[in-house]
């Protein structure tokens, strides 16, 4: 079975693999007329997060996304995709603007984790995660999370909250990373491989766990077959999260955290 | 027999306690000193961190404490390797289940629920256990309509439970907004250390958030951010001081006003 063909932490280096399609990509070839919106209103912009409107098929949606950058010069604007706590002002300010249109969110998820530095910390990048958990639990418009790439611990979770969770095959999703997991428990990042298979974070674990919904199949497909094969997906769970009354919404939500470790 | 003698004598088998130590100037304090001096070593009032016991000794009404889910104990559930025998390690050093208590009590004859996180588990970690101890008492919090004050301090999401523990912090911020929707109040107190998830979730979420002098308070770890940067953090970085210069605690208290505090806000919230 595929399934078994990756080591956890071969898992992990595809997913954080320099080459694999990130936000910008899923994007570019799923949306029409999409126009990209910038800035948290209160202090800047921040490029590890790119968000916007725009039409899959007929139907307008909100996206958010994190997005890395291709070259060099693009990775050091996007922070090589970590993102600063304007990123996540950003999304939830654009979050709410499409509740108000009852637009459905797609989030795409691919980052090893919310910036770790000085300034980040002066503007507040705990706040900014906990006040995303905790809006976007009440936000009355479906959401739908697509781990795409690295799903880097708490700075992933704070674009996570959703109706529906989904994975694509090789992307992973954890607490922590291996490296920082293993240098932690045993004082060795080099134990990296092995904290991976024991974190069970792979798109089979969180499947089985009940934590996501659905993965979509990589193996032998392209990057195009993939994002098609997750287009029908997100369509068909647009308009099965669009059919609730806002109540049921929140309610199916709010059921989906509850359960898990309950 | 007072409430922590009580409790004490539960969890111990004996209400005699050894002095404390100060780490920061090595003076022994006798324990019946450092319990009258809140946890503060009286030489050079550096803040011990609180054993849950000791902090519900210091806020509630004597003998009005009802504990909840006492019971309940994390499993291990994505097989961790090493975890069970660790549980059980920090089950015998701190006489807890796991690290937090939660229950409804008066505080200056206000009713309200608490959740009390304590280091000496696992540092206070947040798994399944604990994510779900602090859900249900928002969730009760919620039925009964009791405001809820949240002592806080744990080094993050416990990695031993993997992405469970991580889901936690979701689980518990629906659970605070079910509660503050119900027009309730939710009282944050930040002690040594809250850092990593749980600054990224509860911590954060109080109506109001209330520090403790000194307390180191962050999302990203030192020693992380350092590597990351490549950066000397200054003095003070991620101390309470520093979290209301930045505007992101109401204000630091000193621990022996504390409950005067939360029974003032308490009393100030109270809408009949």
């Amino acid at each position: 079975m595929a399934a078994e063909a990756k080591t956890a932490y071969e898992r992990v280096q595809a997913a954080r693999n320099g080459k694999r399609p990130m936000g910008s990509y899923y994007i570019e070839h799923m949306l029409d007329d999409f126009v990209e919106l910038h800035g948290d209103r209160r202090f800047g912009d921040d490029a590890a997060i790119v968000a916007g409107i725009g039409y899959l098929n007929q139907i307008p949606v909100t996206v958010i996304a994190m997005e890395r950058g291709d070259t060099i010069e693009e990775r050091m604007k996007r922070n090589f995709g970590c993102p600063e706590p304007e990123g996540y002002r950003k999304a939830l300010r654009l979050m709410k603007e499409a509740e108000k249109f009852r637009r459905p969110i797609i989030c795409f998820i691919g980052s090893s984790g919310a910036y770790c530095g000085i300034e980040a910390e002066k503007r507040g990048q705990g706040l900014a995660i906990a006040e995303n958990l905790y809006e976007m639990m009440g936000m009355k418009t479906p959401i739908i999370s697509v781990v795409v790439g690295e799903g880097g611990s708490g700075g992933a979770l704070a674009l996570g909250v959703c109706d529906t969770a989904i994975m694509l095959e090789n992307a992973v999703y954890s607490v922590i990373s291996p490296e920082g997991c293993a240098s932690i428990l045993w004082k060795d990042a080099s134990k990296a491989p092995d904290a991976a298979e024991h974190l069970r974070l792979t798109s089979f674990d969180l499947l089985s766990f009940d934590v996501v919904e659905k993965v979509i199949p990589e193996e032998g497909k392209t990057n195009r077959e993939i994002c098609s094969a997750l287009k029908s997906v997100l369509l068909d769970e647009i308009r099965k999260l669009s059919a609730m009354s806002p109540e049921e919404l929140l309610d199916h939500r709010y059921a989906k955290f509850r359960k898990i470790g309950a | 027999m007072s409430t922590i003698k009580t409790i004490l004598n539960t969890i111990t088998g004996t209400v005699e306690q050894p002095p404390r130590i100060c780490k920061k100037c090595s003076a022994e304090i006798p324990y019946a000193d450092y319990l009258a001096n809140h946890c503060i070593c009286p030489e050079c009032g550096a803040y011990f961190r609180m054993r849950a016991v000791e902090r519900l000794d210091a806020t509630v009404d004597k003998g009005t404490f009802q504990e909840i889910d006492k019971k309940l104990k994390s499993k291990n559930p994505i097989k961790f390797p090493d975890y069970a025998e660790k549980l059980e390690k920090a089950e015998k050093a701190s006489g807890l289940s796991e690290g937090v208590v939660c229950g409804t009590a008066k505080v200056g004859g206000m009713d309200c629920a608490l959740f009390i996180m304590d280091s000496a588990f696992m540092m206070g970690s947040m798994g399944t256990v604990v994510g779900e101890k602090i859900t249900r008492l928002f969730e009760k919090a919620a039925q009964l309509r009791l405001p809820v004050i949240g002592f806080i301090t744990s080094g993050g999401a416990r990695m031993q439970e993997g992405i469970y523990s991580l889901m936690q912090m979701a689980k518990v911020s629906g659970a605070v907004k079910r509660h503050s929707e119900a027009g309730l109040l939710y009282i944050a107190v930040l002690t040594d250390p809250t850092t990593g998830g749980i600054t990224a979730s509860f911590a954060m979420q109080g109506d109001i958030i209330i520090a403790e002098p000194k307390a180191l308070i962050g999302f990203a770890g030192q020693r992380v951010i350092e590597q990351t940067t490549g950066e000397k953090l200054p003095a003070g970085f991620q101390r309470a001081e520093f979290q209301l210069e930045h505007g992101f605690v109401d204000l630091i208290e000193e621990r022996p006003r504390m409950t005067y505090t939360l029974a003032k806000l308490l009393a100030l919230h109270q809408t009949h």
